[in-house]
């Protein structure tokens, strides 16, 4: 009864280029906010979710029929959250229709890819939504056609390459040792099979692709230029829910319900997570260009949740699964402030801005409120998230990543506040005079992001029981 | 089994002739010739569908698409493609060393246990397999390929209009 929630953004796709393009051409923003706005309802309100359930078209046709569970469920809203911020922010952006058409329509396909990995349960499928996501994200990567945006999508193909063969080769192994696809199938065998070579080659591998496709240490090589030199709107996609679904959920996803969390995946888990958070941190500490260091964040933030899915309790499943969310709305926000200021300023160099905040006090608040909420200060949703992350670790022994983890907090704030002094602080920069706010398109989800940011920290007690636990309920199969 | 290695290693030859060669006519001959050997590959693996697919589409089809653009674009001059291969030279010296690693790695996987393969019980046709089992699939391959088309209009078709 899910299906619908691939068949209506590829139904979208179909809509915008049949007959009276015209006129579809004026109505495709409304429809990309539609489809986004209904997958967040859906999720939001579960009788929205029923309702839609009786358009199962797809799901009668082709005897498809997914499953929901909590986990599935946080991402769709991510998805959702995302997809209609990139929207808006692309609609400003963008000042020439053609372009901005096929963005829509790029979009709607990644949406579909996004939304099928989310939902599918066995790991062949999950591969072939992994690839939807990757073509799209390929293209609307390289959809500026200059230089370093050719540079970042080849990057990003080149290693996404690398981690297809890994995923591909595993799931041939896994086909071999299971005879079936299905997760429950292949988790089955993995118990019981006498071919333990090959069994933990296939994991080694699989894991070493979502890592790949994660963008975490040391297989981040793709990560700051794919961000930093794509469009304002895909930068957002790409931290707010690409790597997110394709890779940080793909791993959540095969190690709690095939994998199992084995002392060895835990012991793998707990130090390439450690690596990403320190090193990522580190790494954004140095950085002058907006959306690089945004990128370098994004792989310590993504370090954090491994950490909390390394700790192999419910509760630090949980505590990823919350920070996974958590991450997707302020980074997005922050992508978006970074669009905001780039567009107005025509500059992302950090050491060239200053007092920008007088100038554009809504893109400094909202700035302020995400880059405080990732550097994990209370009572904003981050807080708890990481709060929670560190808890569970040190709950099962973990003292040593509890402590980075703690400790890697602090240079998170320091990178976040020498952002914030360098841009929006202190005396108002030579020439930036006439700046001004970015507009409506920009504004509106900011603070739309802003207001979850603030709302799931505050209200973290109406939340807790019936968001953040259930998640823990993945462990264990 | 002889006959298989020398297929593996042909392929691996005419996979790496096609990424190193210089001359992306050269490169685009390669492409299918590296689909020809994985057809008979898979062939010699009791996957007719699969070969005949490899074959027509990968190594026919693709090849023509590729050749045809290629022979659109003008060839690099002799200082060039002297320049280029000390690039090249320069940026890949490890591959001699990945590919004696490569071959260690498989003389050792050979003196490993024979893998337990699942009894083919109900072994089915792979037109059943495809159409009444996966069909999630294939709506996904017909997304992807949707995808494919967006990018050629989304990175080529300003071009045309210059």
């Amino acid at each position: 009864m899910f299906s619908w929630l691939i068949l209506l953004p590829f139904l979208g796709v179909i809509i915008l280029n049949l007959p009276f393009r015209a006129l579809m051409r004026r109505a495709a923003f409304w429809l990309c906010v539609f489809i986004a706005s209904v997958q967040v309802c859906a999720v939001v309100f579960p009788a929205v979710c029923l309702w839609m359930g009786k358009l199962d078209i797809l799901g009668y046709i082709l005897k498809i029929n997914f499953t929901l569970d909590n986990l599935s469920r946080v991402m769709l809203l991510c998805i959702g959250m995302v997809t209609f911020t990139a929207v808006f922010v692309e609609r400003q952006m963008r000042r020439d229709e053609d372009k901005f058409f096929n963005f829509l329509n790029l979009l709607l396909l990644l949406v579909a890819g996004l939304n099928g990995i989310v939902m599918v349960r066995d790991i062949f499928s999950l591969y072939v939504f992994l690839e939807i996501a990757a073509v799209s994200s390929f293209i609307l990567i390289g959809s500026n056609k200059d230089f370093a945006a050719f540079e970042g999508a080849f990057k990003y193909i080149v290693l996404s390459v690398v981690a297809t063969v890994l995923m591909l080769s595993a799931i041939a192994l896994f086909l071999i040792v299971a005879g079936d696809t299905g997760f429950s199938s292949i988790s089955a065998a993995l118990k019981s099979s006498p071919d333990r070579f090959f069994v933990i080659l296939a994991i080694g591998m699989f894991l070493c692709a979502c890592f790949i496709k994660s963008g975490l240490m040391p297989f981040h090589g793709w990560v700051p230029d794919s961000y930093s030199s794509a469009p304002a709107s895909v930068s957002i996609l790409l931290a707010g829910i690409v790597t997110k679904a394709v890779g940080v959920y793909t791993l959540i996803r095969v190690v709690s319900a095939v994998f199992g969390f084995t002392p060895a995946i835990k012991s793998l888990l707990l130090a390439v997570g450690a690596l990403s958070v320190v090193a990522g941190a580190l790494a954004a500490l140095g950085q002058r260009d907006f959306k690089r260091m945004l990128a370098y964040s994004s792989i310590s933030q993504v370090g954090y949740i491994i950490l909390g899915l390394g700790s192999g309790t419910a509760l630090g499943v949980a505590g990823a699964v919350f920070h996974l969310f958590n991450h997707s709305v302020f980074k997005s926000l922050l992508f978006l402030n970074s669009a905001a200021v780039e567009l107005e300023t025509g500059t992302r160099d950090m050491e060239s801005l200053s007092g920008l905040n007088k100038r554009m006090p809504l893109t400094g608040i909202t700035s302020v409120l995400a880059s405080l909420s990732c550097a994990g200060i209370p009572p904003l949703a981050g807080f708890w998230s990481k709060l929670i992350i560190i808890i569970a670790l040190w709950m099962c022994g973990q003292y040593f990543y509890a402590c980075l983890a703690v400790a890697a907090s602090v240079l998170t704030l320091a990178y976040f506040l020498s952002m914030q002094r360098k841009i929006f602080f202190g005396k108002l920069g030579e020439g930036l005079e006439n700046v001004k706010e970015a507009g409506f398109g920009l504004a509106f989800p900011a603070v739309l992001l802003a207001l979850v940011t603030v709302g799931a920290g505050l209200f973290l007690p109406l939340i807790i029981h019936v968001f953040i636990f259930p998640q823990g309920a993945i462990v264990g199969g | 089994m002889q006959l298989d290695w020398f297929i593996i290693f042909s392929l691996v030859t005419a996979s790496l002739w096609t990424v190193m060669t210089r001359s992306l006519l050269r490169s685009g001959i390669g492409l299918a010739l590296t689909s020809v050997i994985l057809a008979i590959f898979m062939f010699r693996l009791n996957s007719p569908l699969a070969a005949v697919f490899e074959l027509s589409v990968c190594a026919g089809l693709i090849s023509v698409l590729f050749i045809s653009t290629i022979s659109l674009t003008h060839p690099l001059s002799a200082q060039e493609k002297i320049q280029h291969m000390w690039v090249r030279l320069a940026r890949f010296w490890f591959l001699p060393l990945l590919v004696i690693v490569l071959v260690v790695g498989l003389l050792l996987m050979r003196s490993r246990p024979q893998i337990h393969m699942p009894l083919a019980q109900d072994l089915k046709d792979a037109r059943v397999v495809l159409w009444n089992f996966r069909q999630i699939d294939l709506l996904g391959q017909a997304i992807v390929l949707l995808a494919g088309v967006f990018g050629v209009v989304v990175l080529f078709k300003e071009r045309q209009k210059k």
